[in-house]
């Protein structure tokens, strides 16, 4: 206890509360305010109604709740993929080699997410890979941006990973094949399934990349809120965003539930 | 490996190229010259780079202090707040924003209640669509990535150190000064930089403030791709911008990886 005195241990947490409250629980509950509301000219919204939200549940909004959907779990699922096989390569390889490929793998993290979009729209708008227009584009460019994390946190988890399973396990005459189905992988579930979450979230509230690339017929929930508010329709924009939220948290409570059966098996 | 080449690398390298082939064809420094040349890069390259530092440094601050009271005097509810901050990560940064055009916007709560006081037509918030709106929002949602590490370093930091310093007479402001600061230190720098790269990236904020006198880099790239077509002048920016951001993201694993050491 760094504080002992009771009035001081008050004045602190005031000044967190001052601090906090504002900046960090305010603007959510102002986007959730402002989702019910049609007018917020004074100290309070006004004019509640949740019309709003059968906008944000109907038409063009479902449509692209379903996109933003459709391209994170497969955007995940891919960079789950690409990141856990290099991540399970890295560790079989030579020193010095796995450093440049980590290196490598991390790149994606520090290159501007617009970059990002720039080059996959210049590279697939150009033969031999004509993706410009198609779903496919944005559901690469997501899958790019989010591998790198999806690598981090498994080769984190495989560097703790106790050795001596693998060797017991292939001591005993079982194929390399064999210890990493049924020893490796259900070790490293929990890890996966927080990845697979991490990455969702991310793909979900991805903006920069997709709107270099978003085609007419592929318009994630990022990008609809983005064109509702520019266009001055900030309820209805918030409403999108409060959809947007909600179903990340699901999704995320869900993962979590995975990770928690897998961890008692 | 041959997937991520494919699908990274090669269009990366494609951006290169570009970036050295003008529009009339051949291969020059053309796009370059014209690109330091104008008046529009240079703004958006000091205006990105002093957000970013701005911004990192304002995260740092908050970020330590707020850490510090958690960790610190905790209150009923603080385990709550640390696990919000953590939901906090996850949403995407323009809501922040979309948030911050309601508290402050032209017709906002503040403006309201200000001009439902004093009875005047316009409130003092103005700041929404200058630079300083743009760094409001980048702090608020970027201070959650120092406080991470911070929390973790702080849970590691042996509580006896600090009551043998207290029982000798050392108030708290000593206190933080000795012991807790030389131990955050780490978590500081890798939170900073780690911060500092992402501020430099920022497209959503920036975008969403719909601020027409802040222009970053990333929004430069996207204003001259999709709204004007040039793309080697987009390339340009954009090999500028990677070329900032990875130098500091190499800058943050080195830090990082002395930290865990």
């Amino acid at each position: 206890m760094l504080v002992h005195s009771r009035g001081a241990r008050w004045a602190v947490w005031a000044v967190f509360l001052v601090l906090f409250l504002p900046l960090f629980a305010l603007p959510l509950l102002v986007v959730l305010g402002a989702s019910f509301a049609t007018h917020w000219s004074s100290v309070l919204p006004s004019g509640l109604t949740t019309a709003h939200y059968e906008a944000a549940t109907r038409g063009e909004a479902l449509q692209a709740l379903t996109t933003s959907l459709v391209t994170a779990t497969t955007a995940s699922l891919l960079a789950l993929a690409t990141g856990t096989w290099a991540a399970l390569a890295a560790a079989a390889l030579k020193r010095r080699h796995r450093k440049a490929l980590d290196a490598l793998f991390v790149l994606p993290l520090a290159v501007p997410s617009v970059v990002v979009g720039l080059a996959t729209l210049v590279a697939f708008s150009q033969p031999p890979m004509l993706l410009n227009g198609t779903r496919w584009i944005v559901i690469i460019a997501h899958s790019v941006l989010v591998t790198a994390f999806a690598h981090q946190s498994v080769s984190a988890a495989l560097a703790r990973l106790d050795p001596a399973y693998e060797q017991a396990a292939a001591s005993l005459g079982a194929t390399p094949a064999y210890v990493l189905w049924r020893v490796k992988l259900p070790l490293l579930l929990p890890s996966l399934t927080a990845a697979a979450g991490l990455c969702f979230a991310l793909s979900m509230g991805e903006l920069s990349a997709t709107m270099m690339l978003y085609p007419p017929d592929w318009t994630p929930l990022p990008v609809l809120i983005y064109a509702a508010t520019d266009r001055g329709a900030l309820f209805t924009g918030s409403a999108v965003a409060v959809v947007l939220m909600t179903a990340t948290l699901l999704v995320l409570l869900a993962v979590s539930r995975i990770r928690t059966r897998a961890s008692y098996r | 490996m041959a997937v991520l080449a494919l699908v990274f690398l090669y269009p990366l390298a494609l951006v290169v190229r570009q970036s050295f082939q003008p529009d009339t064809g051949g291969t020059s420094l053309e796009p370059y010259t014209d690109v330091f040349a104008s008046s529009a890069f240079r703004e958006a390259l000091w205006t990105t780079v002093w957000l970013a530092v701005a911004a990192t440094a304002g995260c740092l601050v908050l970020g330590f202090v707020l850490a510090l009271v958690i960790a610190f005097v905790p209150f009923p509810g603080a385990r709550a707040v640390s696990r919000f901050i953590d939901v906090f990560l996850s949403f995407p940064s323009f809501l922040i924003t979309l948030a911050l055009l309601f508290i402050y916007g032209t017709v906002g709560m503040a403006n309201g209640a200000w001009t439902d006081l004093t009875g005047a037509d316009q409130g003092p918030f103005q700041f929404l669509t200058t630079p300083w709106g743009v760094l409001l929002a980048e702090i608020t949602y970027f201070t959650p990535f120092v406080m991470r590490p911070l929390l973790a370093a702080f849970s590691q930091l042996d509580p006896g150190q600090l009551e043998a310093a207290s029982s000798l007479g050392a108030r708290a402001p000593r206190i933080v000064r000795r012991i807790i600061l030389p131990e955050a230190l780490p978590a500081l720098a890798a939170g900073g930089s780690l911060v500092l790269v992402l501020c430099l990236n920022e497209f959503g904020i920036v975008l969403f403030t719909g601020a027409k006198g802040v222009t970053t880099l990333p929004t430069l790239v996207y204003g001259k791709a999709i709204l004007e077509s040039d793309y080697p002048g987009a390339c340009v920016v954009a090999v500028v911008n990677v070329l900032i951001s990875v130098g500091l993201y190499g800058l943050y694993r080195v830090v990082s990886r002395r930290a865990g050491a």
